[in-house]
């Protein structure tokens, strides 16, 4: 049965990361079993890209650190990369204009039979030989294809208004692709047939039911570290000893972008009464 | 003066097949806990594996649950791995493992106070306070002791009173009504202490067995090293599920039993 062509993808989180947890990582565990266990994928890579310090989040520690964070998180995986791009931007960018940079990326990637990302060898050959295994055998550009991750709150907040423009979720969910992570209990079908534009598209969404409930959230990390409490266990060790060794997160830092209006709700808005 | 914090170990009782992140958080939920009451310093912990003639469904070998708790508490510089109960021919009372653990702990207390009074005549014994042992259990457990049949009445009384309880839920309301719903343990509501964990992880031993079947990742669920062992050992298959299928677990059967012999009387 040579006639199935299997899809690679490459699977793109964006976020805050502020900080990493082990449930971001369980995330791309289960977007990867769900769409190879569908047959028609396999996925090749993982990519975290921690938002920009533009973004204006409260709390939102400086970049470097969140970064540093991801890929200390992500040594022991050989498909889940880190991504500086998008954080390195002084403005913060669109999700839309971060898919297309990777996409663009891939495609340059595969021209060059070279992988741009600054991930150690072993992981980066392993990657490498996710990609053109076998490439050989097919005519057609048989490149990989790029979806973008996420847990049922992105999903939902396609509705809230301001937040996203809406040419915006056309093209991540018609041309790229979404494959969203929900918990048991929450139904997100419902919210797509509520869409008239997610329900146009809704063969490119891959809804994935996680099959513990794993809600670890970097906000309830947060407030843990300020009370001197322990995380241990909800993000890797050495994610843990990077925050104590550089003290993260503390009252000061949660007050950070306090009042600031979320640069995606102020540019929307700009636009929508320009 | 400030008055000394009561030295506390912790004992985790249970299957372990295979200890998970959740079993490990329990004992951080717990600790924290303790501290923020002033009146505890939890200075250890211990997992302590049930032994191969607990007849539960699917359990492995002791000697790979105690090998992998072992490799997942490596990094841990207060919880330990304790291989008495596990080692035990028979399926041991908790209360037993309990009993055993505590004495140990008062011997190695009573060795170093009579150091202590050998080299400093003015110690009083305020100064050194009883070391104390808690059982620590999640939500479910408590629900156990009302399963007829499971616990022995006495044995309730002496883990609730004597020693007491350290129970982590996960939001509902499900502990108060369990010590609510019993005698025993409302009489010793002062000593069980319920710790809320507001993070909803509920990884289960079951669920991380399951995935393995299946060739599902447990990638984060479960120590890397944990996962390794596993492969290397092809420890959770269909086949190490069907261990003890249909066999009576150990507690139902002692208890039925003794019923048995108290009639023959």
């Amino acid at each position: 049965m040579e006639g199935q062509s299997i899809t690679k993808v490459v699977l793109l989180a964006c976020g805050s990361f502020n900080p990493v947890t082990n449930m971001h990582l369980r995330m791309f565990e289960l977007a990867r079993d769900h769409l190879e266990d569908t047959g028609q994928y396999r996925v090749v890579k993982g990519i975290i890209s921690p938002v920009g310090d533009g973004y204006k989040k409260k709390g939102l520690i400086e970049a470097c650190h969140r970064l540093e964070m991801a890929r200390l998180a992500t040594e022991s995986s050989d498909w889940i990369t880190v991504d500086s791009w998008e954080s390195l931007q002084p403005d913060w960018v669109e999700t839309a204009k971060v898919i297309r940079h990777h996409y663009d990326e891939l495609l340059a990637a595969e021209q060059n039979n070279d992988d741009v990302d600054t991930v150690k060898y072993a992981k980066k050959r392993r990657i490498q030989e996710n990609y053109f295994e076998g490439s050989s055998h097919h005519k057609k550009r048989d490149g990989a294809q790029l979806m973008l991750l996420c847990g049922a709150d992105v999903l939902e907040s396609f509705g809230i208004p301001n937040m996203w423009k809406q040419e915006d979720i056309a093209e991540i969910v018609g041309r790229y692709g979404l494959v969203c992570i929900t918990r048991s209990g929450n139904d997100p079908h419902k919210f797509i047939h509520q869409s008239d534009m997610l329900w146009k598209y809704r063969k490119n969404i891959q809804v994935v039911h996680e099959w513990v409930t794993n809600e670890i959230s970097a906000t309830h990390v947060r407030r843990a570290l300020r009370r001197g409490r322990s995380v241990r266990y909800l993000l890797p060790d050495s994610v843990v000893h990077y925050i104590q060794e550089n003290d993260l997160y503390s009252a000061e830092s949660e007050r950070k972008n306090a009042d600031v209006v979320l640069a995606p709700l102020q540019r929307n808005t700009a636009a929508s009464s320009s | 003066m400030a008055t000394s914090r009561v030295p506390l170990v912790l004992l985790a009782c249970g299957s372990f097949n295979p200890i998970t992140n959740q079993h490990m958080r329990l004992f951080e939920l717990a600790r924290d806990h303790m501290h923020s009451t002033g009146q505890y310093q939890v200075v250890g912990g211990i997992v302590s594996p049930v032994s191969d003639g607990y007849g539960k469904q699917g359990l492995v070998l002791a000697k790979h649950r105690i090998a992998m708790a072992k490799l997942a508490l490596q990094s841990s510089n207060w919880v330990t791995v304790d291989e008495w109960e596990s080692k035990q021919p028979d399926w041991t009372e908790t209360v037993v493992t309990m009993r055993y653990h505590y004495g140990r702990i008062l011997k190695e207390y009573e060795q170093s106070t009579e150091r202590n009074s050998d080299s400093n005549e003015n110690t009083t014994p305020l100064s050194n306070p009883c070391p104390q042992l808690k059982l620590l259990c999640g939500a479910d457990f408590l629900d156990t002791f009302k399963i007829p049949g499971l616990w022995r009445d006495d044995h309730v009384e002496e883990v609730s009173g004597r020693f007491g309880l350290v129970c982590v839920s996960r939001g509902g309301l499900q502990p108060e009504r369990a010590v609510h719903e019993s005698d025993t343990l409302s009489r010793h509501r002062q000593n069980i202490f319920l710790v809320r964990e507001w993070v909803r992880n509920e990884t289960s031993a079951t669920d991380i067995r399951r995935a393995l079947r299946r060739g599902l990742s447990v990638k984060y669920l479960i120590p890397d090293t944990v996962i390794e062992y596993i492969h290397q050992h092809n420890l959770y298959t269909e086949d190490s599920e069907r261990k003890n299928k249909g066999t009576v677990l150990r507690p139902l059967a002692k208890e039925a039993q003794q019923l048995v012999k108290s009639l023959d009387d």
